[in-house]
């Protein structure tokens, strides 16, 4: 029972990662959601000691982690690699400063396996919303992320959908945590984009392959995990990784 | 369509200064001037997608399509050409009208938008443009990156699309012999109007004000 809640859960926070993740065309937009899982490294530290949801302690901190990185971006003019290093390790060294260490573990790559039914049904609930709301605004995400002014000709209200997007992101991430840890929620929307990116020749293929993708690192992963004793979301990320070889080893 | 004192600041320096014109329905303005003149900018203050101060009257209820010079993002995307135009959300028959008056074949709606030639992705970008049947046309720079053999092709379609439907267009280019052969009117811009009028206001005393030394580039024009 409990295992079939954990997929389920897992299943559901994996295809809204990797669907949003196919939105991730732009640098910018991959800047806002790589650092964001470290940022929420502290707020999973807090909820851990704490005893209360993981999810729920991390959302805060990604909130309060995406308008850091828009005011970094806005004053410093850094480049991308610069500032998603400097949060790194920022998310990490304040996650360490009360993380009691018998829970790092959990904090740094997640566990799936512990949430009861009441936290799975959120959580995919809230995955399916995150997956409707995208699907619903997609194409308008799409022509902003190929060309701002073409969007704003058209009429798209740009500043509303990248504010959407930005939650949604947030969303995504904090429900990650929970299956993959604050270490690896950026490889849960990135990788399976990525590798569908490799085989895809058009935008409804590149979508609907990452979110295949994604569900299949995930019950690939947990069944990886219920086998052998490995933690799930380290599992997970290696099965996305294997299936990102072998799309690119397809790659035309 | 009016503009009157139209001055535009990006980052705390000033780009276009004091910029007025006019363009009557159905004209041809070309906007000529110099790498950094601030010709993109005018045409994207005219949009609305820069702030600027001055006036920017259009005529009530016009629609106005927008040719960006070029989208360096779409290479990366996954993207057909049909989807592409699915993003703008038009009916069906609209994106075909659009498409067959650039002269683009039908069988490039499954072709991946980044493995189109750049003559082809500039067809495609004019075509999507024209879906929503807008009466002016803001074209940037047709001419960047496209083989001289198929920008004659450009001009040419433009030129019967704008007498199909009744264009107004405002382009903008580095090529003199686009003014002179399919403009009505020409504005030199260099971050200030130089000149506003018919192409052949267009002396070669202007010209080398406007481009300084690079003038010589044009010389075999004159041939």
């Amino acid at each position: 029972m409990a295992g079939t809640l954990s997929l389920v859960a897992g299943v559901c926070i994996s295809a809204a990662a990797a669907y949003i993740g196919s939105l991730m065309l732009s640098k910018r937009m991959v800047l806002v959601a790589g650092p964001l899982g470290h940022l929420a490294l502290p707020g999973i530290a807090l909820a851990l000691l704490y005893g209360f949801d993981v999810t729920l302690g991390a959302f805060p901190f990604v909130i309060l982690g995406i308008i850091l990185i828009w005011i970094f971006e806005m004053r410093t003019k850094l480049p991308t690699e610069a500032l998603t290093a400097v949060v790194f390790a920022f998310g990490v060294a304040v996650a360490f400063l009360f993380l009691p260490l018998e829970q790092a573990e959990a904090a740094l790559v997640g566990d799936i396996s512990r949430v009861g039914f009441w936290d799975a049904l959120t959580s995919s609930l809230l995955s399916l919303t995150v997956i409707a709301a995208l699907r619903k605004s997609y194409d308008r995400m799409v022509l902003i992320s190929i060309s701002e002014d073409l969007a704003r000709v058209e009429g798209v209200d740009v500043r509303k959908y990248n504010l959407l997007y930005l939650l949604l992101v947030a969303v995504v991430v904090s429900l990650g945590v929970k299956v993959v840890g604050g270490l690896l929620t950026a490889a849960l929307v990135a990788i399976p984009s990525a590798a569908s990116r490799n085989v895809s020749r058009s935008l409804s293929e590149y979508s609907s392959l990452s979110v295949v993708f994604g569900v299949s690192s995930c019950v690939l992963g947990m069944a990886v995990s219920s086998f052998f004793d490995v933690p799930a979301g380290v599992a997970i990320i290696l099965a996305g990784t294997a299936i990102f070889i072998v799309s690119s080893v397809l790659k035309k | 369509m009016r503009v009157r004192n139209l001055t535009v600041k990006l980052d705390g320096e000033v780009v276009l200064e004091n910029v007025s014109f006019k363009v009557k329905e159905g004209e041809v303005l070309t906007i000529l001037g110099p790498n950094g003149a601030g010709k993109t900018v005018l045409l994207r203050a005219l949009l609305g997608l820069v702030p600027y101060e001055g006036k920017v009257e259009w005529k009530e209820g016009v629609k106005v399509g927008y040719v960006p010079q070029r989208l360096p993002l779409v290479k990366d995307v996954p993207l057909s050409v049909g989807e592409f135009f699915k993003l703008k959300n038009a009916p069906e028959r609209e994106v075909e009208r659009a498409l067959a008056s650039t002269g683009v074949r039908r069988d490039i709606m499954k072709k991946r938008v980044g493995e189109l030639s750049s003559g082809q992705f500039q067809r495609i970008l004019i075509a999507f443009a024209l879906v929503g049947e807008p009466q002016v046309l803001l074209f940037d720079e047709p001419t960047a990156g496209i083989d001289v053999g198929a920008e004659e092709t450009i001009y040419t379609c433009l030129e019967r699309l704008r007498r199909e439907r009744n264009l107004t267009v405002l382009l903008v280019t580095h090529d003199l012999s686009v003014v002179y052969k399919f403009s009505s009117a020409c504005l030199c811009l260099n971050r200030r109007v130089l000149c506003f009028g018919t192409p052949k206001r267009l002396t070669p005393t202007l010209l080398s004000r406007l481009y300084g030394g690079k003038i010589k580039f044009y010389e075999h024009r004159h041939g």
